[in-house]
């Protein structure tokens, strides 16, 4: 999802850079109030994990703290709707596409790819794209795609429905669980208990939808944010502007929202993505994981499009759900735990047999931090 | 772990940890006679009591690589290098090659005789035999176009005492080349996913690589190929057997800036994703600059670099310092990253 191969972009992974960059950031830190660390909180999968890889975490100031939100597609789907998609793959003539990562991820009660080696037809794509194509390769079958993800994922699931509308291809429809992100900040921004200083802003939604939607962040909550890239050097020039804006702000600044992604963020978003989401979907109160549900931060299908809607289509009755006994995801979602804080983290829970989402998706928090852990914690 | 599992699930082929808690588990738990190695070593003098010192390296690999062609390679190719270089990897001469078909109804001819080619071409190339065969047909939709099993033996040279448990802290790691190049070369060519780009499969018969590697540096604990789990599943594997700690420096391993930036784009761990055509070394220091000439004299060893050392501290722990300074671990893949890469 960053830059295509071929486009050189080594210069956002240049060590000496890093290295400099690093040092400014140590810099600004250092005039901040020591004894009351500033946290950070990045709120977009990606970044949890480019974090992690490089370990940056590790060579942060003592006073900057690094948190991450509920900026997982996956790990902040809610286990109603993971039981859903597994309850649909289980009916007869149906294959259910779904990206590589929901597939592994435990719902209440199983998970999509126990259910497939069950016998259930569950098949992997890469693009929703893919599930259409395979609709039209299959008329007896229903081809269902468990729709997840946030503003950089939606547009290309409303294209699709739209050209299987155009196409008049009857068997193929979505189950619905997508996320927008901006009102989702707000229910952050606006908890004591997560205390936010500065939010490092998701580069690949922001592509979407630019930078007015968080406008709201730093006029009513005084919480700064940086739209921010993926590589590296990206992310430690993001860190580097909210340290700036933080010190601003002490002094009796104000908090902005700036955009440290100039390759590929415009204020202004992607309008054409924007309305093509506006066509097909609707805003709706939804679920999430651990933030519990946040007013018009989900999207249903509108009324036109409602024959692609799996839960019209083939409306099921799935296992009744349960939180998942003694995990934390939820916190952890929220930024008040850090993963290593709950108390199943890499014991009952990890990689192998994961308790909760956060440590099976490849953009989740707490797979970040088992994978990518200091040397000194493990 | 595997006992939380009651079906075989994709992810138990990945060449990450839960493939190797299934052969662990499940397998070799049956199995008492295994040597969970690449290869096993086998004396017929210990079997028999005969006056032979004889020891061969024994290895078995199965390819169901999907598509059956790709940059740089086919499957034919795929199976010939795996086994030889799993072969090799004891410190013997490969010698003689099995091979084993389950053809698909429906195959076409002109593709089976493409495979077989590249199977001859390659043998050749690694002084290697394939003396012996069988194939079974299976019905439409019952298979893959072509499954391919080959068996290898090859002489061990004599003195040549290669362990995964022999590592000492002070050793040198040594890879041969640059890290990546297979899973991508695959990922790029499968369907829903192609993009465009010039890797080629990094998949190469590495014997001759490792013999002279070993008249350079007749003290070498082991070679391992990062092959599916990739670096970070070969180093893990090896710093449990020999219960030392194993710290690599991430600037001086060799990556090439496309596996790199496609990695970026999947969301891989580069130290994660199967190579073919790549073979790890741990030697003793004093021979570790010697081992490095050899293998950067071998055609397939041009890139080679010392990418770490064997250090004291925790057993089993492999650590990555990041070309940002800091220290974190470098772990085994879990499940799966992309099914029937070899």
């Amino acid at each position: 999802m960053s830059d295509a191969p071929g486009f050189d972009s080594s210069v956002f992974r240049d060590p000496a850079l890093a290295g400099k960059l690093i040092e400014r950031i140590r810099g600004l830190a250092a005039k901040l109030a020591a004894d009351k660390p500033v946290k950070l909180m990045e709120v977009c999968g990606t970044h949890t994990m480019a974090i992690a890889k490089a370990g940056l975490r590790s060579v942060m100031p003592a006073n900057l703290i690094l948190s991450s939100g509920p900026g997982c597609p996956v790990c902040v789907t809610a286990n109603p709707d993971i039981d859903h998609a597994i309850e649909l793959a289980k009916q007869p003539g149906v294959i259910l596409t779904t990206f590589g990562d929901m597939i592994k991820v435990p719902g209440s009660w199983t998970s999509l790819a126990q259910t497939k080696s069950e016998g259930a037809d569950v098949r992997v794509v890469y693009s929703p794209l893919d599930a259409l194509a395979l609709a039209a390769l299959h008329p007896a079958k229903l081809v269902i795609f468990v729709s997840v993800g946030f503003e950089t994922t939606t547009p290309i699931i409303a294209a699709s429905i739209k050209r299987a509308a155009e196409a008049g291809l009857e068997n193929f429809c979505v189950l619905p669980a997508n996320k927008t992100v901006p009102e989702a900040l707000r229910a952050l921004a606006g908890d004591p208990e997560v205390g936010i200083d500065a939010l490092i802003l998701p580069g690949h939604v922001s592509t979407i939808i630019g930078t007015a939607p968080y406008e709201f962040l730093a006029r009513e909550f005084n919480v700064a944010g940086a739209v921010t890239g993926f590589e590296p050097v990206d992310v430690l020039f993001g860190i580097e502007e909210l340290l700036r804006n933080l010190l601003e702000m002490a002094e009796g600044g104000k908090a902005r929202i700036q955009v440290a992604y100039e390759r590929a963020v415009k204020p202004q978003g992607n309008p054409v993505a924007v309305a093509m989401m506006n066509e097909v979907f609707e805003p709706c109160d939804v679920a999430w994981r651990g933030l519990g549900v946040i007013p018009g931060t989900g999207l249903k299908l509108r009324k036109e499009f409602a024959p692609f809607d799996a839960t019209v289509r083939l409306p099921v009755t799935p296992p009744e759900s349960r939180e998942t006994p003694g995990c934390q995801c939820g916190q952890v979602l929220r930024g008040i735990i850090a993963p290593p804080a709950c108390r199943l983290f890499g014991r009952a829970c990890v990689p192998e047999h994961p308790i909760g989402p956060c440590m099976v998706s490849s953009e989740g928090s707490c797979a970040a931090f088992y994978r990518y852990r200091d040397v000194d914690s493990a | 772990m595997t006992a939380t599992f009651e079906t075989v699930q994709l992810a138990h082929g990945s060449g990450g940890s839960l493939m190797r808690a299934l052969i662990e588990d499940v397998i070799a738990s049956e199995f008492s006679d295994v040597q969970l190695e690449d290869a096993a070593t086998i004396s017929f003098s210990e079997a028999s009591g005969a006056a032979s010192d004889l020891r061969l390296s024994f290895s078995t690999d199965t390819f169901v690589v999907h598509p059956l062609f790709f940059p740089g390679g086919d499957i034919g190719h795929l199976a010939v290098c795996g086994t030889v270089n799993d072969v090799a990897c004891a410190g013997a001469v490969p010698r003689y090659l099995s091979a084993g078909f389950v053809l698909e109804e429906g195959l076409p001819i002109a593709d089976l005789r493409r495979i077989l080619h590249s199977m001859c071409a390659v043998a050749r190339e690694a002084g290697v035999a394939i003396v012996t065969g069988d194939t079974k047909v299976v019905g439409r939709g019952q298979g893959d176009g072509i499954f391919i099993n080959t068996s290898g033996v090859g002489e061990i040279r004599s003195g040549v005492e290669l362990s995964a448990s022999s590592l000492k802290p002070g050793d040198k790691i040594l890879l041969s080349g640059s890290l990546g190049d297979h899973g991508i070369c695959i990922v790029s060519v499968r369907e829903g996913l192609e993009f465009g780009t010039d890797i080629t499969t990094d998949a190469a018969p590495l014997a001759g690589l490792v013999n002279e590697v070993l008249d350079a540096a007749p003290h070498t604990r082991c070679f391992r190929d990062p092959t599916r789990g990739g670096l970070a599943s070969a180093l893990n594997e090896i710093a449990d057997a020999s219960q030392v700690a194993l710290f690599v420096e991430e600037t001086a391993v060799p990556v090439h800036d496309q596996v790199r930036g496609a990695c970026e784009m999947l969301g891989y761990d580069v130290f994660q994703v199967a190579n073919e055509g790549k073979m790890i070394a741990f030697v003793p220091a004093d021979e570790a600059d010697a081992a490095l000439a050899a293998m950067r004299a071998n055609t397939y060893g041009a890139e080679a670099a010392i990418i770490g050392e064997v250090a004291e501290g925790t057993a089993g722990r492999v650590a990555l310092r990041t070309a940002f300074g800091a220290t974190r671990i470098m772990d085994t893949l879990v499940g799966e990253q992309l099914p029937r890469i070899c």
